[in-house]
């Protein structure tokens, strides 16, 4: 278990800074997203925790000791990388078991730790076997196996789940979920680009753009009190409806935030009116695409299986209380 | 199907079997004259005439003949043993480690292994003659190093290059420092690529002819190319293709079979040494 | 740790940006590049002793008068092995010296015409051989291994097979020729100055067509077979296909093999050594160069051709890389 602080960590390339000044806490046993379109430096960022990219400048302290000169394996981490990277020549049991070779611990406590883990993964059945001879998910879990053996102060996921189809991403999502609370002590960090896996996953999220850190908080407080357009734009699906122009002036800001449920259709006290453009079923919930003047058509949520035929046209009146204001720098006005 | 199918058929098939013959035929012949003797050696003959192992029992009763294959063998070994042993680690450094100079490295390397070996003849003599393996397979062994060297660096490098970044870098979480991903990781990766790559440098160095008529002055140490090359018959005058042939055909039957068995793999050397697209 | 690192940054100079930066800080970065340092120096070491070191004594020995036999007593004499002249007392200039020796410039003469002439003909049927092996075929992978044996066979065999083959007296050559009508007499083709370049050619092109058409063959399996549909599906006709979309596109697998094969043709040495011994028709740079060098005991004189050679070379591959813009480190795909 490991309290990380971030001090104003920058990293460049020659005249490029891709990290631009990042402070951060990451809380002893905190699961810990970060999340932000590709190419705003989340990776990057989870690779000079790690120590496999050296820090250009700024401090880096795992407890309180500094880490920024420590090789990787000197700083308690494990890590879980996209394309599992297993070795391809070992078995699933050497694999897990190669760190604590290397650390030259004895062949009794490397079989009962791997034995454990594999348990705990329920890959018990496929420790004789190579990497290729596993399916995608079951690579996954050797690789996340492997993590555990090293019985690290702090996980490193980088998108550990984008090369998995989608119906194993969402069972494995659950198997992480519950791999962080059942290990108590561990700090997680994962990286991700998708908003759903950081809003299921997270304890607090860090919303990164263009190198610096956007956001951080828990999901609710980044669904509900977004701090700028960009945080209201990336989290939440659908995103939420932003509106300019008139319509934003009107409540005396320069873009109007709301989201989707907070949309009720009307007929009486109707703010905006327009025409049912597009509505997509989903069985549960109808998102009907509204053309009320603005750039885009906004989207309203409604429970239940539409009544609205398109071409109709509806009143709407978006709950004052859910309202979020924006000014020209898409900064929150309050 | 129309006649211009048939024809364009029967053209590729004409040109297929063109290809075949024109690379298969020399050595056919070759064969075929090494189990001829006496007159039967000077009559053209498109078929084989019998099976007379004559020039096979004159070559391999000869002292040297036998000496220069051992010798042979055991300098493209050596040589093909040492580079590898140099190249790995430094293809490692190569592919794997970024630094300040290394497309100028790679660039000298690829320029060494396409040195003029008579551009460094006078000074390697010098060397030898110094160190004192004039005549001796050190000589070869060393002067060698010069071909080998560069090429097994560069196709490794250009295999290295091509295994996933993140395998290397779960190894270095895991703790490993170079050396280990190397010997423990890499290795056992990259054992397809070494035997590709060693053939081919140990195919350059039983070829080489150059050094080793220059740097060998007696029949017993010369290598079998120079020997197969000075090969004489009984009298100055008289070639004995015979037994030339039989010799030819005792040292390239080996490397036929080597080259046949690892097709596959010598091609994907042969184009990462030279071309990668 | 912090208070440790404190009055390291300190003595930065204020003015820079990125104090930290200046530190040596032993990271993971810093530490492989000490690795690779060591990984390198003996493969280096190795080299400069067998490449570097006796280039640069080759160059110097062609700067004084050193002989075979006495190789440390040479003295400096400036370009009088390249070029000097003495005039005589009649007032007649007399040049001596490699540049005017005729037979130098027949050397020359010979190399280029042998380089230009064989490496053009293996690049046409090596082309070919290539189109022809990219078609699917029964037992392609067999006549993919039978033309892999000219390759394999040791030139000095090669030469003797082929010296045989051509035997004025008792070679198959002369006999089919001689059966299909094509030559009334037979022909002494090794020893026959009008011949002799011929029968070497013909040597060389049959060995190393196979290194350039599996060259050309991997650069056109490159190439996505969709693009050759396309054009089908357009109606282009074959030929323009060629032309247009083959021929550009392994256009830089070509260059580099044909890089390879002409710095290959220009030291030729062993074929033409064997089969054609002391024909001036065929004598090439390098077999005069070691004839100085080793059987004429011009040990000075010839390493001043050897020189040359290598300086031609040198400017040859610079002339050809700059001018082809050939990407020689072959990453690009084609």
């Amino acid at each position: 278990m490991a309290h990380i602080q971030l001090h104003d960590i920058r990293k460049s390339y020659g005249a490029a800074e891709v990290i631009k000044g990042v402070d951060l806490e990451i809380r002893a046993g905190e699961f810990m997203v970060f999340v932000g379109p590709s190419g705003c430096g989340k990776s990057t960022l989870l690779r000079l925790i790690s120590g496999l990219t050296s820090i250009s400048s700024g401090e880096l302290l795992f407890d309180g000791a500094r880490m920024n000169s420590k090789v990787p394996s000197d700083r308690g981490i494990a890590m879980v990388f996209q394309s599992y990277a297993l070795y391809p020549h070992m078995t699933v049991y050497e694999n897990m078991a190669f760190g604590m070779k290397l650390a030259k611990a004895g062949k009794a406590a490397i079989r009962e730790r791997v034995e454990r883990a594999a348990e705990m993964l329920q890959i018990g059945h496929l420790l004789e076997r190579l990497p290729r001879q596993l399916s995608g998910g079951q690579r996954q879990r050797v690789a996340i196996g492997r993590a555990i053996c090293r019985d690290p102060r702090v996980f490193l996921f980088d998108e550990p789940l984008s090369n998995l189809d989608a119906a194993l991403r969402v069972a494995t999502r659950l198997e992480i979920a519950k791999l962080h609370h059942d290990m108590e002590k561990a700090t997680m960090v994962y990286v991700t680009h998708d908003q759903v896996e950081a809003m299921t996953l997270a304890d607090r999220i860090c919303v990164l753009r263009d190198g610096k850190v956007e956001q951080v908080g828990t999901p609710a407080d980044l669904y509900e009190k977004p701090n700028s357009t960009f945080v209201a734009g990336f989290i939440g699906s659908p995103k939420m409806n932003l509106l300019n122009g008139a319509i934003a002036a009107g409540h005396g800001c320069r873009t109007l935030g709301i989201r989707s449920e907070h949309i009720d259709i009307t007929g009486e006290g109707a703010v905006w009116s327009g025409e049912v453009v597009h509505a997509e079923d989903l069985g549960s919930d109808t998102y009907l695409y509204v053309d009320i003047g603005a750039e885009e058509p906004v989207v309203v949520r409604r429970e239940g299986r539409r009544a609205i035929a398109l071409g109709e046209t509806v009143g709407l009146r978006p709950r004052p209380e859910n309202l979020h204001r924006f000014d020209a720098g898409g900064l929150p006005l309050h | 199907m129309t006649a211009l199918d048939l024809t364009k058929k029967a053209g590729f098939a004409l040109a297929v079997a063109t290809i075949v013959t024109v690379s298969v035929f020399p050595f056919y012949y070759a064969v075929i004259t090494s189990f001829e003797t006496g007159t039967a050696l000077f009559e053209v003959n498109y078929l084989p005439q019998g099976f007379d192992f004559g020039n096979y029992l004159a070559v391999l009763g000869q002292q040297a003949f036998p000496r220069n294959v051992l010798n042979s063998v055991f300098i493209a070994t050596a040589t093909v043993g040492a580079a590898l042993l140099l190249a790995v680690t430094a293809a490692y450094a190569l592919s794997r480690v970024r630094f300040r100079g290394r497309g100028l490295l790679l660039m000298t390397i690829l320029a060494v292994s396409m040195f003029p070996q008579i551009a460094v003849l006078s000074g390697l003599f010098e060397m030898v003659r110094f160190l004192g393996i004039f005549n001796t397979p050190w000589a070869m062994i060393l002067s060698y190093t010069i071909f080998t060297l560069p090429f097994t660096v560069w196709v490794l490098t250009t295999f290295m290059r091509d295994l996933p970044v993140e395998i290397e870098e779960a190894a270095i979480v895991d703790g490993a420092s170079p050396w280990v991903v190397i010997t423990q990781v890499f290795l056992p990766l990259l054992w397809p690529a070494m035997v590709t790559t060693g053939l081919l440098a140990f195919i350059g160095a039983w070829n080489e002819f150059l050094f080793a008529l220059t740097f060998t002055a007696s029949e017993t140490t010369r290598t079998v190319p120079v020997a197969i090359a000075l090969l004489s018959g009984a009298s100055q005058f008289e070639t004995p293709w015979g037994t030339i042939m039989a010799a030819s055909v005792i040292v390239t039957v080996p490397l036929i079979v080597l080259v046949l068995i690892f097709q596959r793999k010598i091609v994907a050397g042969l184009t990462a040494g030279g071309v990668k697209g | 740790m912090t208070d440790m690192t404190a009055p390291l940054s300190d003595t930065a100079p204020p003015s820079d940006a990125r104090p930290r930066a200046l530190r040596k800080e032993p990271d993971l970065e810093a530490r492989r590049r000490r690795a690779a340092f060591w990984f390198l120096a003996p493969m280096l070491a190795m080299l400069i002793c067998v490449a570097a070191w006796p280039l640069a004594r080759s160059i110097y020995f062609s700067f004084t008068d050193t002989t075979l036999t006495s190789l440390y007593d040479g003295r400096w004499v400036g370009f009088d092995n390249y070029l000097s002249y003495r005039q005589l007392s009649s007032g007649r200039v007399v040049w001596r010296g490699t540049l005017a020796d005729p037979a130098w410039w027949n050397a020359v003469w010979n190399t280029v015409r042998f380089a230009a002439i064989s490496v053009s003909l293996e690049t046409v049927l090596g082309l070919m051989v290539a189109l022809v092996l990219n078609v699917r075929f029964p037992m392609r992978g067999l006549v993919r291994a039978a033309i892999l044996i000219p390759w394999a066979i040791p030139t000095i065999v090669s030469a003797k097979m082929w010296g045989w083959m051509l035997n004025d007296q008792f070679g198959i050559l002369n006999d089919m020729l001689l059966r299909a009508g094509l030559i009334s007499e037979k022909i002494a083709w090794t020893a026959n100055a009008d011949t002799a370049m011929a029968a070497v050619i013909l040597v060389d092109v049959w060995k190393t067509t196979p290194f350039m058409a599996l060259l050309c063959l991997a650069g056109l399996q490159m190439i996505p077979r969709d693009i050759y549909e396309a054009a089908k599906v357009d109606g282009v006709h074959p030929v323009k296909v060629f032309f247009r979309v083959t021929l550009p596109l392994v256009r830089p697998a070509l260059m580099v093999a044909v890089i390879f094969r002409m710095l290959d043709a220009l030291r030729m040495f062993d074929l033409v050594y064997v089969l054609t011994p002391n024909s001036s028709a065929t004598k090439t740079m390098s077999i005069l160069s070691r004839e100085n060098l080793i059987e004429f005991d011009k040990f000075a004189y010839g390493s001043a051709q050897s020189t040359l050679l290598f300086a031609l070379i040198a400017i040859f591959v610079s002339l050809y890389i700059w001018l082809g813009k050939v990407d020689l480190g072959g990453r690009t795909p084609a």
